[in-house]
Protein backbone atom coordinates (compact mmCIF):
# COMPACT_ATOMS: atom_id res chain seq x y z
CA UNK A 1 0.00 0.00 0.00
CA UNK A 2 2.32 2.45 0.98
CA UNK A 3 4.23 1.59 -1.89
CA UNK A 4 2.32 1.73 -4.32
CA UNK A 5 1.18 5.61 -3.04
CA UNK A 6 5.44 6.67 -3.34
CA UNK A 7 5.34 4.74 -6.50
CA UNK A 8 2.17 6.81 -7.93
CA UNK A 9 3.91 9.89 -6.70
CA UNK A 10 7.12 9.42 -8.12
CA UNK A 11 5.09 8.54 -11.33
CA UNK A 12 3.63 11.89 -11.47
CA UNK A 13 6.99 13.35 -10.98
CA UNK A 14 8.30 12.46 -14.02
CA UNK A 15 5.63 13.05 -15.61
CA UNK A 16 5.66 16.45 -15.03
CA UNK A 17 9.21 16.25 -15.78
CA UNK A 18 8.50 14.56 -18.90
CA UNK A 19 6.23 16.75 -20.14
CA UNK A 20 8.49 19.72 -19.34
CA UNK A 21 11.23 18.03 -21.33
CA UNK A 22 8.67 17.56 -24.54
CA UNK A 23 7.23 21.46 -24.31
CA UNK A 24 11.28 22.06 -24.68
CA UNK A 25 12.01 19.74 -27.84
CA UNK A 26 9.14 20.14 -30.15
CA UNK A 27 9.78 24.17 -29.34
CA UNK A 28 13.37 23.84 -30.69
CA UNK A 29 12.09 20.62 -33.40
CA UNK A 30 9.87 23.35 -35.31
CA UNK A 31 12.00 26.32 -35.81
CA UNK A 32 14.40 24.34 -37.34
CA UNK A 33 11.67 22.22 -39.66
CA UNK A 34 9.15 25.80 -40.84
CA UNK A 35 12.15 26.76 -43.82
CA UNK A 36 12.64 23.47 -45.08
CA UNK A 37 10.23 23.20 -48.52
CA UNK A 38 7.38 19.98 -48.08
CA UNK A 39 4.84 18.86 -50.16
CA UNK A 40 2.32 19.37 -48.41
CA UNK A 41 0.11 22.96 -48.87
CA UNK A 42 1.98 25.96 -47.87
CA UNK A 43 -0.60 28.25 -45.12
CA UNK A 44 -0.48 31.45 -45.90
CA UNK A 45 -1.51 33.47 -42.40
CA UNK A 46 -3.66 36.78 -43.73
CA UNK A 47 -3.97 39.26 -40.75
CA UNK A 48 -7.08 41.65 -42.15
CA UNK A 49 -8.62 44.51 -40.71
CA UNK A 50 -12.40 43.40 -38.79
CA UNK A 51 -14.05 45.43 -41.80
CA UNK A 52 -12.78 43.23 -44.74
CA UNK A 53 -14.00 40.22 -43.00
CA UNK A 54 -16.58 39.67 -46.16
CA UNK A 55 -14.35 40.48 -48.68
CA UNK A 56 -11.32 38.60 -47.60
CA UNK A 57 -13.00 35.40 -46.83
CA UNK A 58 -14.77 35.13 -50.07
CA UNK A 59 -11.22 36.67 -52.08
CA UNK A 60 -9.44 33.69 -49.99
CA UNK A 61 -11.99 30.53 -51.45
CA UNK A 62 -11.80 31.83 -55.03
CA UNK A 63 -7.32 32.66 -54.37
CA UNK A 64 -7.64 28.65 -52.44
CA UNK A 65 -9.76 28.11 -55.75
CA UNK A 66 -7.18 28.22 -58.44
CA UNK A 67 -4.08 27.66 -56.10
CA UNK A 68 -4.81 24.25 -54.52
CA UNK A 69 -0.83 24.46 -53.11
CA UNK A 70 -1.67 27.49 -50.75
CA UNK A 71 -3.99 27.36 -47.77
CA UNK A 72 -4.94 30.68 -46.36
CA UNK A 73 -6.00 31.31 -42.70
CA UNK A 74 -7.46 34.15 -42.15
CA UNK A 75 -7.29 36.03 -38.89
CA UNK A 76 -9.95 39.06 -38.47
CA UNK A 77 -9.46 41.87 -35.71
CA UNK A 78 -9.24 45.55 -35.31
CA UNK A 79 -6.51 46.64 -37.22
CA UNK A 80 -5.02 47.98 -33.78
CA UNK A 81 -4.80 44.17 -32.45
CA UNK A 82 -3.17 42.93 -35.29
CA UNK A 83 -0.73 45.62 -35.42
CA UNK A 84 0.19 44.60 -31.57
CA UNK A 85 0.01 40.76 -32.73
CA UNK A 86 2.49 41.32 -35.31
CA UNK A 87 4.78 43.44 -33.34
CA UNK A 88 4.26 40.97 -30.88
CA UNK A 89 5.73 38.16 -32.86
CA UNK A 90 2.60 36.45 -34.32
CA UNK A 91 3.17 34.41 -37.20
CA UNK A 92 1.53 36.70 -40.04
CA UNK A 93 2.81 36.41 -43.48
CA UNK A 94 0.28 39.55 -45.23
CA UNK A 95 -1.40 42.30 -43.22
CA UNK A 96 -4.14 44.09 -44.27
CA UNK A 97 -4.74 47.16 -42.36
CA UNK A 98 -8.19 49.54 -42.23
CA UNK A 99 -6.04 52.52 -41.87
CA UNK A 100 -2.46 54.44 -42.49
CA UNK A 101 -1.43 54.72 -39.20
CA UNK A 102 -1.08 51.14 -37.58
CA UNK A 103 0.99 49.91 -41.25
CA UNK A 104 2.94 52.69 -40.52
CA UNK A 105 3.82 51.16 -37.08
CA UNK A 106 4.83 47.88 -38.21
CA UNK A 107 6.32 49.20 -41.15
CA UNK A 108 8.50 51.87 -38.79
CA UNK A 109 9.64 48.60 -37.10
CA UNK A 110 10.93 47.16 -39.72
CA UNK A 111 8.14 44.23 -39.54
CA UNK A 112 6.54 44.40 -43.16
CA UNK A 113 8.19 45.31 -46.58
CA UNK A 114 6.58 47.81 -49.02
CA UNK A 115 3.23 48.33 -48.33
CA UNK A 116 0.26 49.70 -50.84
CA UNK A 117 -3.54 50.59 -50.70
CA UNK A 118 -5.62 48.29 -52.64
CA UNK A 119 -8.82 49.67 -51.53
CA UNK A 120 -10.66 52.67 -49.91
CA UNK A 121 -13.69 52.81 -47.98
CA UNK A 122 -15.72 55.64 -46.60
CA UNK A 123 -18.32 56.25 -44.00
CA UNK A 124 -22.31 56.78 -43.95
CA UNK A 125 -24.85 56.91 -41.54
CA UNK A 126 -27.04 53.98 -40.83
CA UNK A 127 -30.36 53.81 -39.39
CA UNK A 128 -31.92 51.15 -38.32
CA UNK A 129 -34.52 49.57 -41.15
CA UNK A 130 -37.96 50.61 -38.80
CA UNK A 131 -35.89 53.81 -38.26
CA UNK A 132 -37.30 54.52 -34.34
CA UNK A 133 -35.95 57.65 -33.87
CA UNK A 134 -37.55 59.26 -37.42
CA UNK A 135 -33.99 59.98 -39.14
CA UNK A 136 -34.37 61.16 -42.44
CA UNK A 137 -31.55 63.65 -43.32
CA UNK A 138 -28.03 63.90 -41.60
CA UNK A 139 -30.12 66.95 -39.62
CA UNK A 140 -32.07 64.65 -37.51
CA UNK A 141 -28.89 63.25 -36.08
CA UNK A 142 -28.84 66.83 -33.84
CA UNK A 143 -32.69 66.43 -32.44
CA UNK A 144 -32.88 66.23 -29.18
CA UNK A 145 -32.98 62.67 -27.70
CA UNK A 146 -31.89 60.74 -30.98
CA UNK A 147 -29.72 58.14 -29.89
CA UNK A 148 -26.13 58.05 -31.82
CA UNK A 149 -23.69 55.55 -31.50
CA UNK A 150 -19.76 55.74 -32.41
CA UNK A 151 -16.80 53.81 -32.60
CA UNK A 152 -14.17 55.05 -29.53
CA UNK A 153 -11.99 57.09 -31.39
CA UNK A 154 -8.72 54.96 -30.57
CA UNK A 155 -10.62 52.77 -33.32
CA UNK A 156 -10.23 53.75 -37.22
CA UNK A 157 -13.76 54.11 -37.64
CA UNK A 158 -14.03 56.31 -34.53
CA UNK A 159 -11.34 58.63 -35.49
CA UNK A 160 -12.93 58.96 -38.88
CA UNK A 161 -16.47 59.65 -37.86
CA UNK A 162 -14.97 62.44 -35.55
CA UNK A 163 -13.05 63.83 -38.67
CA UNK A 164 -16.55 64.02 -40.65
CA UNK A 165 -18.17 65.68 -37.83
CA UNK A 166 -14.91 68.24 -37.41
CA UNK A 167 -15.38 69.17 -41.30
CA UNK A 168 -18.74 69.37 -41.13
CA UNK A 169 -18.72 72.14 -37.94
CA UNK A 170 -16.84 74.21 -40.42
CA UNK A 171 -19.07 74.16 -43.19
CA UNK A 172 -22.38 77.18 -43.23
CA UNK A 173 -24.47 74.67 -43.26
CA UNK A 174 -24.44 72.25 -40.27
CA UNK A 175 -21.90 74.24 -38.18
CA UNK A 176 -20.61 73.85 -34.61
CA UNK A 177 -23.59 74.11 -32.89
CA UNK A 178 -24.85 71.37 -35.04
CA UNK A 179 -21.69 68.99 -34.07
CA UNK A 180 -22.26 69.93 -30.55
CA UNK A 181 -25.78 68.50 -30.66
CA UNK A 182 -24.80 65.28 -32.16
CA UNK A 183 -22.03 64.90 -30.05
CA UNK A 184 -24.41 65.19 -27.16
CA UNK A 185 -26.29 62.63 -28.33
CA UNK A 186 -23.89 59.73 -28.71
CA UNK A 187 -24.76 56.59 -26.09
CA UNK A 188 -21.84 54.89 -26.36
CA UNK A 189 -18.01 55.13 -27.54
CA UNK A 190 -18.07 51.18 -29.07
CA UNK A 191 -14.91 49.15 -29.08
CA UNK A 192 -15.16 48.53 -32.68
CA UNK A 193 -17.54 49.67 -35.60
CA UNK A 194 -19.00 45.64 -36.01
CA UNK A 195 -20.59 46.43 -32.04
CA UNK A 196 -22.31 50.20 -33.77
CA UNK A 197 -23.75 48.08 -36.85
CA UNK A 198 -25.25 45.59 -34.02
CA UNK A 199 -26.57 48.00 -32.18
CA UNK A 200 -28.59 49.83 -34.95
CA UNK A 201 -29.51 46.32 -36.26
CA UNK A 202 -30.63 45.73 -32.88
CA UNK A 203 -32.69 49.18 -32.80
CA UNK A 204 -31.27 49.91 -29.92
CA UNK A 205 -29.91 53.18 -31.11
CA UNK A 206 -31.55 55.77 -33.46
CA UNK A 207 -28.25 55.70 -35.77
CA UNK A 208 -24.71 54.78 -35.78
CA UNK A 209 -21.05 55.97 -37.88
CA UNK A 210 -19.82 53.32 -40.50
CA UNK A 211 -18.17 52.16 -43.10
CA UNK A 212 -20.37 51.94 -46.43
CA UNK A 213 -19.02 48.26 -46.75
CA UNK A 214 -20.56 47.76 -43.09
CA UNK A 215 -23.72 49.05 -44.49
CA UNK A 216 -23.62 47.56 -47.62
CA UNK A 217 -23.16 43.73 -45.49
CA UNK A 218 -26.45 44.58 -43.08
CA UNK A 219 -28.59 46.33 -46.41
CA UNK A 220 -31.33 44.42 -45.15
CA UNK A 221 -32.23 45.19 -41.71
CA UNK A 222 -30.46 49.02 -41.83
CA UNK A 223 -30.89 52.48 -44.28
CA UNK A 224 -28.00 54.09 -45.24
CA UNK A 225 -28.05 58.16 -45.13
CA UNK A 226 -25.16 58.73 -47.21
CA UNK A 227 -22.19 61.70 -45.97
CA UNK A 228 -21.62 63.89 -49.27
CA UNK A 229 -17.72 63.62 -50.28
CA UNK A 230 -16.80 67.11 -49.17
CA UNK A 231 -17.37 65.89 -45.82
CA UNK A 232 -16.65 62.65 -46.12
CA UNK A 233 -13.06 60.40 -44.90
CA UNK A 234 -11.90 57.94 -47.53
CA UNK A 235 -10.09 55.52 -45.48
CA UNK A 236 -7.50 53.90 -47.67
CA UNK A 237 -6.54 50.17 -46.88
CA UNK A 238 -3.10 49.37 -47.00
CA UNK A 239 -1.52 45.49 -47.58
CA UNK A 240 2.28 44.27 -47.05
CA UNK A 241 4.21 40.96 -46.87
CA UNK A 242 5.62 40.64 -43.66
CA UNK A 243 9.59 40.49 -43.42
CA UNK A 244 8.89 37.19 -41.05
CA UNK A 245 6.96 35.89 -44.19
CA UNK A 246 8.08 31.87 -44.02
CA UNK A 247 6.42 31.79 -47.29
CA UNK A 248 7.47 35.33 -49.09
CA UNK A 249 6.79 34.59 -52.82
CA UNK A 250 3.08 32.76 -51.96
CA UNK A 251 2.20 35.85 -49.70
CA UNK A 252 3.75 38.29 -52.81
CA UNK A 253 1.69 36.28 -55.38
CA UNK A 254 -1.79 36.48 -52.75
CA UNK A 255 -1.36 40.46 -52.67
CA UNK A 256 -0.75 40.95 -56.73
CA UNK A 257 -4.02 38.49 -56.82
CA UNK A 258 -5.92 41.58 -54.61
CA UNK A 259 -4.80 44.19 -57.23
CA UNK A 260 -5.99 42.13 -59.68
CA UNK A 261 -9.34 42.65 -61.54
CA UNK A 262 -10.62 39.43 -60.10
CA UNK A 263 -9.53 40.62 -56.45
CA UNK A 264 -11.09 44.37 -56.95
CA UNK A 265 -14.27 42.97 -58.22
CA UNK A 266 -14.76 41.02 -54.89
CA UNK A 267 -13.88 43.86 -53.11
CA UNK A 268 -15.87 46.56 -55.05
CA UNK A 269 -18.77 43.54 -54.94
CA UNK A 270 -19.02 44.57 -51.09
CA UNK A 271 -19.03 48.15 -51.17
CA UNK A 272 -15.17 49.45 -51.38
CA UNK A 273 -13.97 51.90 -53.60
CA UNK A 274 -11.61 50.00 -56.02
CA UNK A 275 -8.15 51.02 -56.82
CA UNK A 276 -7.59 52.27 -60.85
CA UNK A 277 -4.02 51.07 -61.55
CA UNK B 1 -3.28 11.06 6.11
CA UNK B 2 -0.56 12.66 8.60
CA UNK B 3 1.20 9.06 7.67
CA UNK B 4 1.32 10.31 3.60
CA UNK B 5 2.60 13.91 4.95
CA UNK B 6 5.40 12.79 6.95
CA UNK B 7 6.68 11.41 4.22
CA UNK B 8 9.32 12.87 2.10
CA UNK B 9 7.97 11.89 -1.27
CA UNK B 10 4.96 13.53 -0.55
CA UNK B 11 5.89 16.86 0.48
CA UNK B 12 8.12 17.03 -2.73
CA UNK B 13 5.65 16.35 -5.07
CA UNK B 14 3.16 18.27 -3.45
CA UNK B 15 5.18 21.34 -3.28
CA UNK B 16 6.43 21.03 -6.82
CA UNK B 17 3.19 20.98 -7.95
CA UNK B 18 1.80 23.88 -5.91
CA UNK B 19 4.69 25.74 -6.82
CA UNK B 20 4.10 25.48 -10.12
CA UNK B 21 0.83 26.75 -10.04
CA UNK B 22 1.86 29.86 -8.25
CA UNK B 23 4.36 30.88 -10.65
CA UNK B 24 1.88 29.92 -13.11
CA UNK B 25 -0.44 32.70 -11.71
CA UNK B 26 2.11 34.98 -10.49
CA UNK B 27 4.71 35.26 -12.81
CA UNK B 28 2.11 36.74 -15.69
CA UNK B 29 1.08 39.67 -13.17
CA UNK B 30 4.89 40.66 -11.99
CA UNK B 31 5.39 40.88 -16.28
CA UNK B 32 2.44 43.25 -15.87
CA UNK B 33 4.58 44.85 -13.67
CA UNK B 34 8.21 45.05 -14.22
CA UNK B 35 6.67 46.66 -17.95
CA UNK B 36 5.52 50.10 -16.55
CA UNK B 37 7.90 51.98 -14.99
CA UNK B 38 6.65 53.65 -11.56
CA UNK B 39 5.77 56.99 -12.99
CA UNK B 40 3.78 56.28 -15.85
CA UNK B 41 1.56 54.31 -12.80
CA UNK B 42 1.07 56.79 -10.74
CA UNK B 43 0.67 59.26 -13.90
CA UNK B 44 -1.87 56.64 -14.98
CA UNK B 45 -3.62 57.12 -11.34
CA UNK B 46 -3.76 60.58 -11.76
CA UNK B 47 -5.77 61.13 -14.94
CA UNK B 48 -8.92 61.93 -14.13
CA UNK B 49 -10.91 59.47 -17.05
CA UNK B 50 -9.09 56.54 -14.94
CA UNK B 51 -10.28 58.29 -11.75
CA UNK B 52 -13.72 58.32 -12.79
CA UNK B 53 -13.59 55.05 -14.49
CA UNK B 54 -12.39 53.72 -11.19
CA UNK B 55 -14.86 55.25 -9.32
CA UNK B 56 -17.36 53.85 -11.36
CA UNK B 57 -16.75 50.31 -11.03
CA UNK B 58 -16.63 50.98 -7.83
CA UNK B 59 -19.93 52.27 -7.40
CA UNK B 60 -21.45 49.86 -9.83
CA UNK B 61 -19.73 46.60 -8.71
CA UNK B 62 -20.98 47.37 -4.90
CA UNK B 63 -24.40 47.81 -5.78
CA UNK B 64 -24.23 44.66 -7.51
CA UNK B 65 -23.00 42.88 -5.47
CA UNK B 66 -25.52 44.00 -2.88
CA UNK B 67 -28.48 43.58 -4.76
CA UNK B 68 -26.84 40.11 -5.39
CA UNK B 69 -26.85 39.24 -1.96
CA UNK B 70 -30.49 40.50 -1.92
CA UNK B 71 -32.09 38.52 -4.24
CA UNK B 72 -29.37 35.33 -4.25
CA UNK B 73 -29.50 34.42 -0.41
CA UNK B 74 -33.35 33.62 -0.61
CA UNK B 75 -33.19 31.26 -3.89
CA UNK B 76 -29.43 30.11 -2.50
CA UNK B 77 -31.84 28.95 0.78
CA UNK B 78 -35.11 27.84 -1.79
CA UNK B 79 -32.03 25.45 -3.19
CA UNK B 80 -30.49 23.93 -0.12
CA UNK B 81 -33.63 23.70 1.79
CA UNK B 82 -36.27 22.73 0.35
CA UNK B 83 -37.35 19.77 -2.13
CA UNK B 84 -39.56 19.99 -5.40
CA UNK B 85 -39.37 18.66 -8.66
CA UNK B 86 -37.40 20.99 -11.26
CA UNK B 87 -35.08 21.73 -8.53
CA UNK B 88 -32.03 20.72 -10.33
CA UNK B 89 -33.32 22.44 -13.10
CA UNK B 90 -33.08 25.88 -11.51
CA UNK B 91 -29.85 24.92 -10.20
CA UNK B 92 -28.35 24.71 -13.14
CA UNK B 93 -30.46 27.45 -14.79
CA UNK B 94 -28.29 29.85 -12.04
CA UNK B 95 -25.06 28.02 -12.94
CA UNK B 96 -25.64 28.83 -16.44
CA UNK B 97 -24.06 32.39 -16.80
CA UNK B 98 -20.67 31.17 -15.95
CA UNK B 99 -20.98 29.26 -19.07
CA UNK B 100 -22.36 31.72 -21.36
CA UNK B 101 -19.93 33.94 -23.16
CA UNK B 102 -20.09 37.43 -21.56
CA UNK B 103 -20.70 38.93 -24.83
CA UNK B 104 -23.88 36.66 -25.93
CA UNK B 105 -25.13 37.39 -22.09
CA UNK B 106 -24.95 40.77 -23.12
CA UNK B 107 -27.10 40.27 -26.17
CA UNK B 108 -29.43 38.36 -24.44
CA UNK B 109 -30.09 40.72 -22.34
CA UNK B 110 -30.20 43.17 -24.99
CA UNK B 111 -32.80 41.22 -26.94
CA UNK B 112 -34.77 40.98 -23.19
CA UNK B 113 -34.44 44.61 -22.04
CA UNK B 114 -33.58 46.39 -24.72
CA UNK B 115 -36.12 48.85 -26.73
CA UNK B 116 -37.24 46.16 -28.44
CA UNK B 117 -36.33 43.33 -25.97
CA UNK B 118 -39.30 41.17 -25.06
CA UNK B 119 -39.71 43.28 -21.18
CA UNK B 120 -38.37 46.44 -23.06
CA UNK B 121 -40.80 47.19 -25.61
CA UNK B 122 -43.48 47.32 -22.11
CA UNK B 123 -40.94 49.67 -20.36
CA UNK B 124 -40.72 52.18 -23.23
CA UNK B 125 -43.84 53.68 -23.24
CA UNK B 126 -43.39 53.80 -19.34
CA UNK B 127 -40.63 56.06 -20.30
CA UNK B 128 -38.01 53.95 -19.08
CA UNK B 129 -34.62 52.33 -21.11
CA UNK B 130 -32.19 50.43 -19.72
CA UNK B 131 -29.20 49.85 -22.70
CA UNK B 132 -26.62 52.54 -22.23
CA UNK B 133 -27.42 53.40 -18.18
CA UNK B 134 -25.50 52.73 -15.29
CA UNK B 135 -28.27 50.53 -14.47
CA UNK B 136 -27.42 47.94 -17.67
CA UNK B 137 -23.54 48.04 -16.22
CA UNK B 138 -25.27 46.92 -13.04
CA UNK B 139 -27.53 44.31 -14.53
CA UNK B 140 -24.74 42.79 -16.75
CA UNK B 141 -22.48 42.56 -13.67
CA UNK B 142 -25.54 40.81 -11.80
CA UNK B 143 -26.19 38.30 -14.50
CA UNK B 144 -22.54 36.91 -15.08
CA UNK B 145 -21.51 37.29 -11.13
CA UNK B 146 -24.57 36.11 -8.94
CA UNK B 147 -23.86 32.09 -9.74
CA UNK B 148 -20.78 32.44 -7.83
CA UNK B 149 -22.42 33.83 -4.77
CA UNK B 150 -25.19 31.50 -5.11
CA UNK B 151 -23.38 28.64 -5.30
CA UNK B 152 -21.09 29.26 -2.41
CA UNK B 153 -23.87 29.99 -0.43
CA UNK B 154 -26.36 27.32 -1.00
CA UNK B 155 -22.66 24.88 -0.68
CA UNK B 156 -22.91 26.54 3.28
CA UNK B 157 -26.12 26.36 3.74
CA UNK B 158 -26.55 22.20 2.52
CA UNK B 159 -23.03 21.71 4.70
CA UNK B 160 -24.74 23.33 8.13
CA UNK B 161 -26.21 20.93 10.55
CA UNK B 162 -30.34 21.28 10.83
CA UNK B 163 -30.02 20.73 14.36
CA UNK B 164 -28.94 23.82 15.69
CA UNK B 165 -32.41 25.27 13.82
CA UNK B 166 -34.40 22.38 15.16
CA UNK B 167 -32.84 23.19 18.59
CA UNK B 168 -33.52 27.21 18.02
CA UNK B 169 -37.24 26.15 17.24
CA UNK B 170 -37.56 24.00 20.13
CA UNK B 171 -37.01 27.17 22.16
CA UNK B 172 -40.14 28.94 20.19
CA UNK B 173 -37.79 30.79 17.87
CA UNK B 174 -39.29 32.27 14.45
CA UNK B 175 -38.49 31.06 11.49
CA UNK B 176 -37.03 34.38 10.51
CA UNK B 177 -35.30 35.10 13.77
CA UNK B 178 -33.97 31.39 13.57
CA UNK B 179 -32.56 32.48 10.19
CA UNK B 180 -30.89 35.77 11.12
CA UNK B 181 -29.22 35.20 14.64
CA UNK B 182 -28.87 31.32 14.22
CA UNK B 183 -28.12 30.35 10.58
CA UNK B 184 -27.24 33.48 8.96
CA UNK B 185 -23.97 33.88 11.53
CA UNK B 186 -23.23 29.96 11.02
CA UNK B 187 -22.78 30.23 7.18
CA UNK B 188 -20.88 34.08 7.51
CA UNK B 189 -17.83 32.57 6.25
CA UNK B 190 -19.07 30.99 3.12
CA UNK B 191 -21.37 34.13 2.38
CA UNK B 192 -18.26 36.53 2.87
CA UNK B 193 -16.05 34.19 0.40
CA UNK B 194 -19.29 34.09 -1.83
CA UNK B 195 -19.14 38.02 -1.50
CA UNK B 196 -15.87 38.26 -2.53
CA UNK B 197 -15.90 35.64 -5.54
CA UNK B 198 -18.90 37.23 -7.01
CA UNK B 199 -17.77 40.97 -6.55
CA UNK B 200 -14.54 39.91 -8.34
CA UNK B 201 -15.93 38.71 -11.37
CA UNK B 202 -18.24 41.66 -11.18
CA UNK B 203 -15.06 43.82 -11.42
CA UNK B 204 -13.49 42.38 -14.61
CA UNK B 205 -17.16 41.88 -16.29
CA UNK B 206 -16.05 43.29 -19.96
CA UNK B 207 -18.25 41.29 -22.38
CA UNK B 208 -21.88 41.83 -21.40
CA UNK B 209 -21.15 45.45 -20.30
CA UNK B 210 -20.13 46.18 -23.75
CA UNK B 211 -22.84 44.65 -25.23
CA UNK B 212 -25.53 45.75 -22.76
CA UNK B 213 -24.68 49.10 -21.40
CA UNK B 214 -22.00 50.39 -24.18
CA UNK B 215 -19.20 52.67 -23.31
CA UNK B 216 -19.33 55.70 -21.92
CA UNK B 217 -16.87 57.94 -19.86
CA UNK B 218 -18.75 58.44 -16.46
CA UNK B 219 -22.14 56.63 -17.54
CA UNK B 220 -21.34 52.70 -18.63
CA UNK B 221 -17.31 52.85 -19.18
CA UNK B 222 -15.87 50.92 -16.29
CA UNK B 223 -12.27 50.04 -15.69
CA UNK B 224 -12.10 47.17 -17.65
CA UNK B 225 -14.02 48.66 -20.37
CA UNK B 226 -11.68 51.52 -20.32
CA UNK B 227 -8.71 48.96 -20.36
CA UNK B 228 -9.57 47.47 -23.59
CA UNK B 229 -10.42 50.69 -25.06
CA UNK B 230 -6.93 51.81 -24.19
CA UNK B 231 -5.17 48.74 -25.69
CA UNK B 232 -6.51 49.46 -28.95
CA UNK B 233 -4.48 52.52 -29.49
CA UNK B 234 -1.79 52.47 -26.63
CA UNK B 235 -0.50 49.07 -24.69
CA UNK B 236 1.46 50.77 -21.89
CA UNK B 237 -1.56 52.66 -20.89
CA UNK B 238 -4.18 49.66 -21.16
CA UNK B 239 -1.39 47.98 -18.60
CA UNK B 240 -1.34 50.59 -16.29
CA UNK B 241 -4.72 50.75 -16.08
CA UNK B 242 -4.86 47.49 -15.73
CA UNK B 243 -2.08 47.72 -12.87
CA UNK B 244 -4.23 49.85 -11.19
CA UNK B 245 -7.22 47.65 -11.28
CA UNK B 246 -5.37 44.54 -10.12
CA UNK B 247 -3.69 46.55 -6.98
CA UNK B 248 -7.51 47.31 -6.07
CA UNK B 249 -8.83 44.31 -6.20
CA UNK B 250 -6.37 42.74 -4.75
CA UNK B 251 -6.44 45.12 -1.79
CA UNK B 252 -10.55 44.62 -1.30
CA UNK B 253 -10.18 40.72 -2.06
CA UNK B 254 -7.18 40.89 0.53
CA UNK B 255 -9.63 42.97 3.25
CA UNK B 256 -12.49 40.27 2.84
CA UNK B 257 -10.05 37.40 3.31
CA UNK B 258 -8.66 38.76 6.54
CA UNK B 259 -11.76 39.44 7.66
CA UNK B 260 -13.14 36.02 6.88
CA UNK B 261 -10.12 34.42 8.54
CA UNK B 262 -11.05 36.72 12.04
CA UNK B 263 -14.40 35.65 12.08
CA UNK B 264 -13.57 31.78 11.76
CA UNK B 265 -10.44 32.11 14.02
Amino acid sequence: MRHSQRALLLFILLCTLFLAACGSTTTSTTSTVTPTPSPSPNTLNVFAAASLTGSFTAIAAKYQQAHPNVVIKLNFAGSQILEQQIANGAAADVFASADLANMTKVSDAGLVGVSQVFAKNRLTVITPASNPGHINTLHDLANKGVKVDIAAPTVPAGKYSLQVLAKMALSPQYGPAYVKAVKANFVSLETDVKAVVTKVQLGEVDAGYVYVTDAAAAKDKVTMIPIPDIYNVIAQYPIAVTKGSTHASDAQAFMQYIFSKDGQDVLQQYGFIAINP
Amino acid sequence: MSNIWSRWPARIVVGILAGSFFLFIGVPLVALLLREPPALLWATMQQPEVRQALELSFLTTSISTFLTVLFGLPVAFVLARMQFRGRSLLETLVTLPIVFPPVVAGVALLLTFGRFGLVGRYLLPLGITIPFTTLAVIMAQMFVSSPFFINTAKAGLEQLDKRYEQAAYTLRASPFYTFRRVVLPLIRPALLSGIGLAWARALGELGATITFAGSFPGVTQTMPVAVYIAAESDLDTAVALSVVLLAVSFGLLLALRLGRERLVG
